[in-house]
């Protein structure tokens, strides 16, 4: 019984739109990480100027939904920009110093006392209506499943959950089929030209500063868009675009398979059901007094993702969709 | 020191080219031109600057001083992937493949394609009929390099040898005017080497013209039209290929004394005088 239930909640949890967002910002981070080779150690941070971009723009400025997500990718769009003109031209492992540290300057920023007017400093920003505060009311009048229960097989919805589902989980298909298109083109060649190797990109007339500029904007604002779904069904809290998100991105590029156009669904798909899963085992260990019952227990999860992480790279490097031909070319 | 003949129409001249790192002069070239239509060798010891003459001519490196024109156009300061679209292309001593693409998406690379706009990229009608006529160029290409075979082979699987003549296939897709070969021998087996210099060879006749560095004498002597000799960062003799070659101060001084002499003799010569 007890398994079956945690299938169950695994099987929920795919479905919802924390796993959509982030399989949305891991398609953001393959491009920056797997077809251009730039080391984004800071998607997090995208993450979160697309979440506060927009709901600071309806919340605080009370513009109109499309103009807070266009705010939301212009904000992202600029955050790429300011972090690339610096680091670009540099070898790879600067950016990834400077992105891990401009993610947490943003959140630093938007978690400081100090703005508590506009961010709401720790406590995020309300998404409530009857608490004066809200930006998905917009979104949610086009629901058309209503509020109720609704039953889909074994799994209960509400009305407003299924809802958010669909939406996120439709701009991911929007977004992968774009991402697809991008990548047959010879624009997408010259990408993972670029992550061969730059100097002989440049010997070749190609301009690869603005290759990988246009890389990071585009990843990026995938990124926001990721962040704008993340808080659509919830509040904006900015504990949750901390380091740890930036690094279970990268999970999820690994695991799914870097470069390729399903690798960050099939990823995101696994990476929260496995989650789900050892929560559930985690539980039922402790049910059955094998594991001690401390409060923490079920953060002994993300050692368990650690773990999985750690085997992926050692037997299976190219990820579950990856090419195992192209990664024995890898200098070993 | 021999007196310095000039080409009769350079497609590339250079003045006053000076590059020092730290204290230590790595080029300091007066003057030095490479004819149009002609293959030249540009020659010289090990540390002579040749390659760092090369990094500053396509932008690869930053002259302190110095100007130069190709084809009567200003180069100096135009940043690298400007000098290539200009038509100066380069290669590299070490070679420089795309490992993880296939030989194609290598040669594809050379091409400069209207698809290579993130604005055209995403409605193929854009840029699907020059993508193709560049594939049926670089399948010719190929042919002509003997690397047809490997077409959809990943470039890491090639041997040093067939990743010299797809890196210069390559340059050749990018249409350069004139292709800068940095020691495109080094490495190659004696029995591709044949094969290269032919390549070489056909083409001032395609309109490329080409400068070559080179250390092996017997290849400069069969391919090149004009030689450049550079020492020490300068430039100390120039002309065509036989009396330069026959300087006594260009044998002596930088080729060795025994240069044209079979090294087996040198030994034998060696032991006979220790007996």
């Amino acid at each position: 019984m007890a398994l079956i239930d945690a299938l169950l909640a695994a099987g929920q949890q795919i479905l919802s739109p924390v796993t959509a967002a982030f399989a949305l910002a891991a398609i953001g981070l393959n491009i920056h990480y797997g077809y251009t080779g730039l080391i984004n150690f800071g998607q997090a941070g995208f993450v979160a100027v697309g979440a506060y971009g927009f709901a600071l723009s309806v919340v605080w400025l009370g513009l109109p939904t499309w103009v807070a997500i266009l705010i939301a990718f212009g904000a992202a769009a600029l955050f790429a920009v300011l972090l690339g003109i610096p680091t670009l031209r540099l070898r790879g492992d600067y950016l990834a110093i400077v992105t891990i540290a401009a993610a947490e300057i943003v959140r630093y920023t938007v978690n400081s006392a100090l703005f508590d007017d506009v961010t709401g400093g720790a406590q995020g920003i309300t998404n409530n209506p009857s608490q004066g505060s809200d930006y998905s009311t917009w979104l949610d009048q086009f629901n058309p499943f209503g509020e109720g229960r609704i039953e889909l097989g074994p799994w209960v919805f509400t009305g407003t959950s299924l809802w958010w589902a669909l939406v996120t989980w439709v701009i991911v298909g929007l977004v992968t089929l774009l991402v697809w298109l991008l990548m047959r083109s010879p624009w997408g060649l010259t990408l993972r030209g670029v992550r061969e190797d730059q100097e002989a990109m440049a010997s070749l007339g190609k301009n690869v500063g603005a290759i990988k500029m246009q890389a990071l904007v585009l990843g990026g604002v995938i990124g926001a868009m990721a962040g704008i779904l993340y808080v659509l069904p919830a509040a904006v809290s900015p504990i949750d675009f901390n380091s740890r998100m930036t690094f279970n991105l990268f999970t999820i590029v690994l695991l799914g398979g870097a470069a390729t156009i399903f690798g960050p669904i099939l990823g995101s798909i696994l990476f929260w059901a496995v989650l789900v899963l050892s929560e559930a085992a985690i539980t039922w260990l402790v049910d059955i007094g094998v594991l001690a019952a401390v409060a923490d227990a079920p953060q002994l999860r993300f050692a368990l993702v650690g773990l999985a992480l750690a085997l992926l790279i050692v037997f299976r490097p190219q990820g579950i969709l990856g090419n195992r031909k192209e990664m024995s070319f890898d200098r070993s | 020191m021999t007196a310095v003949r000039h080409a009769e129409d350079p497609i590339l001249v250079a003045e006053g080219v000076h590059r020092h790192f730290g204290g230590v002069t790595a080029v300091d070239v007066e003057r030095i031109e490479v004819p149009r239509g002609q293959i030249t060798a540009l020659i010289g010891p090990n540390g002579a600057g040749k390659t760092t003459l090369f990094n500053c001519l396509t932008g690869f490196d930053a002259a302190d001083a110095g100007t130069w024109t190709f084809d009567g156009r200003a180069m100096a300061g135009l940043v690298r992937h400007k000098v290539a679209r200009a038509g100066m292309v380069r290669t590299f001593q070490l070679t420089r493949v795309l490992g993880k693409l296939t030989v194609m998406e290598n040669m594809l690379l050379g091409a400069a394609q209207p698809g290579e706009k993130f604005s055209r990229a995403l409605v193929k009608p854009w840029w699907k009929a020059a993508r193709e006529s560049e594939i049926q160029h670089a399948e010719e290409l190929l042919v002509r390099f003997k690397l047809d075979a490997k077409r959809d082979d990943y470039a890491a699987s090639l041997s040093g040898g067939q990743r010299k003549l797809l890196e210069m296939a390559r340059a050749l897709m990018a249409r350069p005017r004139l292709l800068m070969l940095d020691e495109p021998m080094a490495g190659v087996n004696p029995a591709l080497v044949q094969s290269l210099l032919d390549h070489i060879a056909e083409l001032p006749s395609q309109g490329v013209s080409v400068v070559f560095v080179e250390h092996d004498m017997h290849v400069v002597k069969t391919i090149a039209d004009w030689v450049v000799v550079m020492a020490e960062g300068k430039v100390v003799a120039e002309g065509e290929p036989g009396p330069t070659l026959a300087n006594p101060a260009v044998i002596d001084a930088y080729l060795g004394a025994h240069h044209d002499v079979d090294l087996r003799a040198i030994i034998r010569e060696r032991e006979g005088s220790a007996s």
